[in-house]
């Protein structure tokens, strides 16, 4: 990275590659996250965004290279998959889902007392579902479902937030809300990831970039990564297939 | 003759029918949850296939030590999760998906149990296998069914939290430390047991019936998985308590005609059941059209 701050990054990667079955999906990955950062991922479909934030997670280990998590960093960090990872049909109020995010804190067996509750109904108010918290997560629409999972992710209280398409499948009004609540976690300090294809978004909102095309494009200040040869090299790479 | 002297008379009567009540209920409150968890893990045809897996292991057992339980028990424990590990290998390894892998592994069982069976057995002990005696049940029998309700009861209270973690949305389970896979094992391992303790009851073939019919048919019912565990049992028990009484009257075979009466359970919620059931569709729509 060329700019960041001096402190030693939350998750740094060194030549890492990522991928399914042997097969890497995205390689030659150099570079770290700073503490407080907030980074877009960009790229092509199927350039391995996915598969990258998946691998940081630590739901696969690099094919190759190095990826290192800054000591207790592991614990507090925390993954909004795509919301299609989710079975929507399953018998659930949206207050228990949101409860899920206690998870770390509670656990399978401990108690879910007064506090954890609090913060779940807190959280519902915070994205605007506190009318919902009794209706089944089958009842929501797409909006809906992307607020209760941000409001999840709230309650997981983490230091690393990793976003996957995060407004894929929302209406505007709804992603101007939730991207309040992710400028406003970065202003706590926290330090976010987001996987984002709307460029002009990620100009407005985010300082860092990291674009990718199966592998690393570029990775620094948003203005230095989005040129147009950059997004050129992106869009023209072997491996896009769209 | 009263509706009450109907109902308890035969009960009252005779013990190998207050034997055969208790084994029912037995089997029926371990089951609902499991089926319940596999009606929401889309795994119904898994427990099917599992009944079907756990034969040859029983009828191995027969051969080596005759009518014994334990041998039985054994044998189907064995197979049962054998055919598990197997399919959940190759569905792994390879890109045949699970419910195929297990398909082609519970076929394969089924044909080495019948074989077996009929090999040495008489047709009668064939019978025996695949639909039970349970107008019959020993103390062991009973003792068997019993526990592992218990142990099942006991189970999946303590792996709630991870069961429905797991189903709703496994990858923020491995994300957040995991538990889910090993949760899912002992689930496995749990269906499996119950199918092999509920064999003497209602027979391999038939005891996968009171694990899916009631919760199939509570799923119309009730909108929460805990809910949905309480109809179940509920409806497994007042199964049992009807195919008994409808078998002791009309001289009938009593495995499939518990069978049958959770059946008519199931046909009844999805005609009439309030979550998603025909009639009210039917009747919804035809509000609509209405207005």
């Amino acid at each position: 990275m060329t700019d960041g701050p001096a402190a030693a990054p939350v998750v740094e990667l060194r030549d890492a590659a990522f991928g399914w079955r042997g097969r890497p999906a995205v390689h030659g990955i150099s570079g770290g996250f700073a503490p407080g950062s907030m980074t877009a991922v960009a790229g092509p479909n199927g350039a391995g965004k996915s598969t990258l934030i998946k691998g940081i997670v630590g739901l696969m280990r690099p094919l190759a290279g190095t990826l290192r998590v800054a000591a207790g960093a592991r614990r507090r960090l925390a993954w909004l998959p795509q919301a299609a990872d989710l079975d929507r049909t399953f018998p659930i109020t949206v207050l228990d889902m949101v409860a899920m995010g206690a998870w770390r804190r509670v656990g399978p067996w401990r108690r879910f007392g007064a506090a954890e509750t609090g913060r779940a109904w807190q959280a519902l108010q915070a994205v605007g579902l506190a009318g919902q918290a009794d209706c089944l997560i089958g009842s929501l629409s797409g909006g809906q479902m992307q607020r209760a999972l941000f409001a999840r992710l709230m309650l997981q209280d983490a230091q690393v937030l990793l976003l996957d398409e995060p407004f894929a499948a929302v209406d505007s009004h709804t992603a101007d809300a939730l991207m309040q609540l992710v400028c406003a976690w970065h202003g706590e300090g926290r330090t976010v990831v987001a996987v984002l294809h709307d460029l002009a978004l990620v100009r407005r909102h985010f300082a860092q970039t990291l674009l990718l095309a199966g592998r690393q494009v570029a990775w620094g200040p948003t203005a230095e990564v989005l040129t147009p040869d950059h997004l050129a090299a992106a869009r023209g790479a072997p491996r896009e297939w769209l | 003759m009263t509706m009450l002297d109907w109902a308890v008379a035969p009960f009252a009567d005779f013990g190998f029918m207050r034997r055969a009540l208790a084994g029912t209920s037995a089997a029926a409150l371990g089951a609902a949850p499991l089926g319940v968890f596999l009606v929401l893990r889309r795994m119904s045809l898994m427990g099917d296939a599992m009944s079907h897996a756990i034969l040859p292991g029983v009828a191995a057992g027969f051969l080596l030590a005759g009518l014994s339980l334990g041998a039985m028990l054994l044998g189907g424990l064995v197979t049962g999760l054998a055919v598990a590990l197997l399919a959940g290998l190759v569905a792994r390894l390879t890109p045949l998906r699970e419910d195929a892998s297990f398909a082609a592994f519970y076929l394969i069982s089924l044909g080495l149990g019948v074989l077996l069976v009929s090999v040495r057995g008489s047709n009668m002990d064939l019978l025996h296998v695949l639909f039970g005696t349970v107008l019959g049940l020993d103390d062991a029998a009973l003792l068997l069914v019993t526990g592992t309700a218990s142990a099942t009861l006991l189970a999946t209270a303590a792996l709630y939290r991870l069961l429905v973690a797991e189903c709703l949305d496994p990858g923020f389970l491995r994300a957040n430390g995991g538990g889910g896979a090993w949760a899912h094992m002992v689930f496995l391992v749990l269906v499996v047991v119950n199918l092999v303790a509920g064999f003497q009851v209602l027979g391999t073939l038939m005891v996968v019936g009171m694990m899916m019919l009631p919760a199939a048919a509570a799923r119309f019912w009730v909108s929460t998985v805990a809910g949905q565990i309480v109809l179940a049992a509920a409806l497994g028990v007042a199964a049992g308590i009807a195919g008994l009484l409808v078998s002791y009257h009309g001289n009938l075979p009593a495995s499939p005609a518990i069978i049958l009466a959770a059946g008519l359970a199931y046909l009844v919620s999805v005609a009439c059941g309030p979550q998603g059931g025909l009639l009210h569709g039917l009747a919804a729509r035809g509000r609509a059209r209405f207005r």
